[in-house]
């Protein structure tokens, strides 16, 4: 395995306390990897911090602690060193009609970041370009066009083209198809698959949909109250889950036939983290394991390392919660 | 008997000068406590056909066609009585509670309201009622003071539902009850809706265009594309053997976990729905379609039989059912 080409070590971001409410300890101590040419899907609830994750990934909120590294150097937030870092990680979000100026027609929205980075010459080209590699073919047919003329899945070609526009080594997607059809949802996979295999682009992707780790993923991290808990290749983590998290994220799938460990509870609240295994308070696991169980509430989970090349479970209960093969 | 018979309903909405004709000859039977799922992508016409069952459209709609509802043509019916049925007869779960629940009221005020509303009850048994419905959608009965914001995602949408089962109705129109939830959430809401309408026997069309979502809660799918229904039949039978070749692209979107066809495979649908503004000779999808024919740009479409209690409107799937018959 090369050196990974997008690294966070012990990340956290925590927002500050406001009125009436406690500090959110948003992300609180990640390690991850993106290899080069690696699609890693990262999935979770809502309120699970993925989102803050992928955000501090591409530079949009610095880090309360730890680090983002890109090709082995970690990251400074001075002006000069973000514009060169945004050449080469770029952010496509979830919904292009948000995403997009509606006043803007496509070129000036795909020429946007060509134009803040300086680049003059060959503008016209680069546009063409990216365009085409979004899928946006012949590109003429669309440069003059405004997006409200767009269907959905066009608009999201659109942000693509725009982000493929200066020619970046990794794209950090959040919930990129989440706002479309699902005849389109597959076409934009397929783009983001097919980036990958020609221009060996990195890419993470941010979802709660497994479906769509399934699809494109080569690697998949589940986020849970601001932490990994699990990681590994996709066969390994959704095939043969150990995480009594991960169980329930795939038994809850409508067509996975079972209904038994359907997960109690609300979405966790990141202002209030539980003691012990953060995850304690909803686990099936913990409730038939007895008296082993007692170290889920008393004794917190070590953070997950970075491992490209295994899968790595949170769980004190993990011998008993991984199937036997 | 019937709950629900709609025939040829055609819905147009008036935009500029423009005609968009949404819905295009749908015809649909529900008996009671039976539940049918419309699939779906945006613009398809799912969610008007829903709405146009109790004029819940733009007055920018034109509908024409027959609803019946237990046997009274809704079409022709008046005003007031259109009223009378909403929330009695049949009631709604829209999608995104956030949006339909009134942010400057409790959730005990808005669930009393149709109750004191339609029924001659006292404010005091309409309380009683209100905490049992509470009780029986999972949110604690004490929770009613409480107003949308005070409440989860997943709470509103309970709250959503104990709404439309208030006055007791023999239908619930489920329109993309879950989309704006997690996926545990989801699970719970789906599970909560299933055990409601069984328990109580109410009949439910639920839309959504997740067909995995449809496949757990209702017995029988409907497959819409631009205003028509173009396969309908058992749900699991539909998706693990669809014929229509829409349905096909349609159930391919949603890999099956575990399915080795669909690692790192994900499969879409090229191309874009028709313009509804048009009138569609031929098949609608046949631009898209991956096995069109010539004789698809003109020749009429219908649903035809297609097995036991399905049906289809590909010419392909006529061809080999005549075959087989003959």
């Amino acid at each position: 395995m090369t050196d990974p080409v997008l690294e966070v070590r012990d990340l956290a971001v925590t927002f500050p306390a406001r009125r009436r409410q406690r500090a959110a300890r948003a992300v609180d101590g990640v390690n991850l990897t993106v290899g080069a040419g690696e699609i890693v899907a990262l999935i979770g609830e809502s309120g699970c911090g993925k989102s803050t994750l992928a955000r501090t990934l591409v530079g949009l909120i610095k880090p309360t602690s730890g680090e983002v590294r890109y090709s082995g150097k970690a990251l400074h937030y001075t002006n000069a060193a973000m514009k060169e870092y945004r050449r080469h990680v770029q952010l496509v979000l979830q919904d292009p009609a948000a995403a997009l100026n509606p006043r803007q027609n496509v070129f000036d929205a795909v020429a946007e970041g060509p134009r803040l980075h300086g680049i003059r010459n060959g503008l016209n080209d680069r546009v063409y370009s990216a365009m085409t590699r979004a899928g946006l073919r012949p590109p003429e047919h669309f440069v003059a066009r405004y997006p409200h003329e767009l269907s959905g899945g066009q608009q999201q070609r659109v942000v693509i083209a725009g982000a493929l526009a200066l020619d970046p080594s990794v794209l950090v997607a959040d919930e990129p198809v989440s706002s479309l059809d699902a005849s389109v949802r597959g076409e934009i996979l397929k783009l983001i698959l097919d980036l990958r295999n020609e221009l060996s682009l990195s890419a993470l992707v941010v979802s709660h949909d497994l479906g769509l780790a399934w699809n494109i993923a080569d690697r998949v991290a589940v986020m849970y109250l601001g932490r990994i808990v699990e990681v590994g290749t996709v066969e390994e983590v959704l095939l043969r889950p150990r995480h009594p998290y991960t169980q329930a994220l795939i038994a809850v799938l409508p067509d996975s036939g079972s209904k038994s460990t359907l997960l109690a509870g609300e979405p966790p609240d990141p202002t209030a983290i539980p003691s012990g295994c953060r995850f304690h308070p909803r686990c099936a696991l913990r409730a038939s394991a007895g008296e082993r169980a007692t170290v889920c509430t008393t004794q917190s989970v070590e953070v997950l390392p970075a491992a490209a090349d295994r899968s790595l479970v949170a769980c004190h209960l993990a011998d008993i919660s991984t199937p036997a093969t | 008997m019937t709950l629900l018979e709609v025939r040829d309903l055609n819905v147009t909405y008036r935009s500029g000068n423009d005609r968009v004709h949404a819905v295009r000859g749908v015809e649909l039977t529900l008996e009671a406590g039976q539940t049918l799922g419309m699939a779906g992508e945006s613009g398809s016409g799912k969610s008007t056909v829903a709405l146009s069952l109790l004029r819940l459209l733009p007055n920018t709609a034109t509908i024409t066609g027959q609803i019946r509802f237990h046997d009274e043509d809704l079409q022709q019916a008046n005003w007031s009585r259109i009223r009378a049925v909403r929330w009695a007869g049949a009631s709604v779960v829209f999608q995104g509670a956030m949006s339909a629940l009134n942010p400057v009221q409790t959730i005990g005020e808005q669930i009393r309201e149709p109750i004191l509303l339609h029924e001659k009850v006292s404010e005091r048994e309409a309380r009683t009622r209100t905490a049992e419905l509470l009780d029986s959608v999972g949110v604690p009965a004490g929770r009613h003071a409480s107003y949308p914001h005070e409440l989860s995602g997943g709470q509103r949408q309970r709250v959503m539902i104990a709404m439309a089962l208030a006055c007791r109705p023999d239908l619930i129109i489920a329109d993309e009850p879950t989309t704006a939830l997690d996926v545990i959430v989801q699970g719970q809401i789906l599970e909560l809706l299933s055990d409601m309408v069984r328990e109580r026997q109410i009949g439910m069309i639920m839309i959504s265009h997740d067909l995995s979502v449809l496949a757990a809660t209702c017995e029988r799918l409907a497959v819409m594309y631009a205003g028509r229904i173009v396969e309908i039949g058992p749900s699991r039978e539909l998706i693990d053997g669809p014929q229509h070749p829409y349905t096909k692209a349609l159930s391919g979107a949603f890999p099956k976990i575990g399915d080795p066809a669909s690692r790192l495979a994900p499969a879409g649908l090229p191309g874009d729905p028709p313009d509804l503004r048009e009138e569609l000779p031929g098949c609608p999808f046949e631009p898209r379609c991956a096995e069109a024919m010539p004789e698809c740009t003109s020749a009429d479409i219908a649903l035809w039989p297609a097995g036991e209690r399905r049906e289809s409107a590909c010419l392909k799937v006529l061809a080999s059912k005549s075959g087989e018959t003959s």
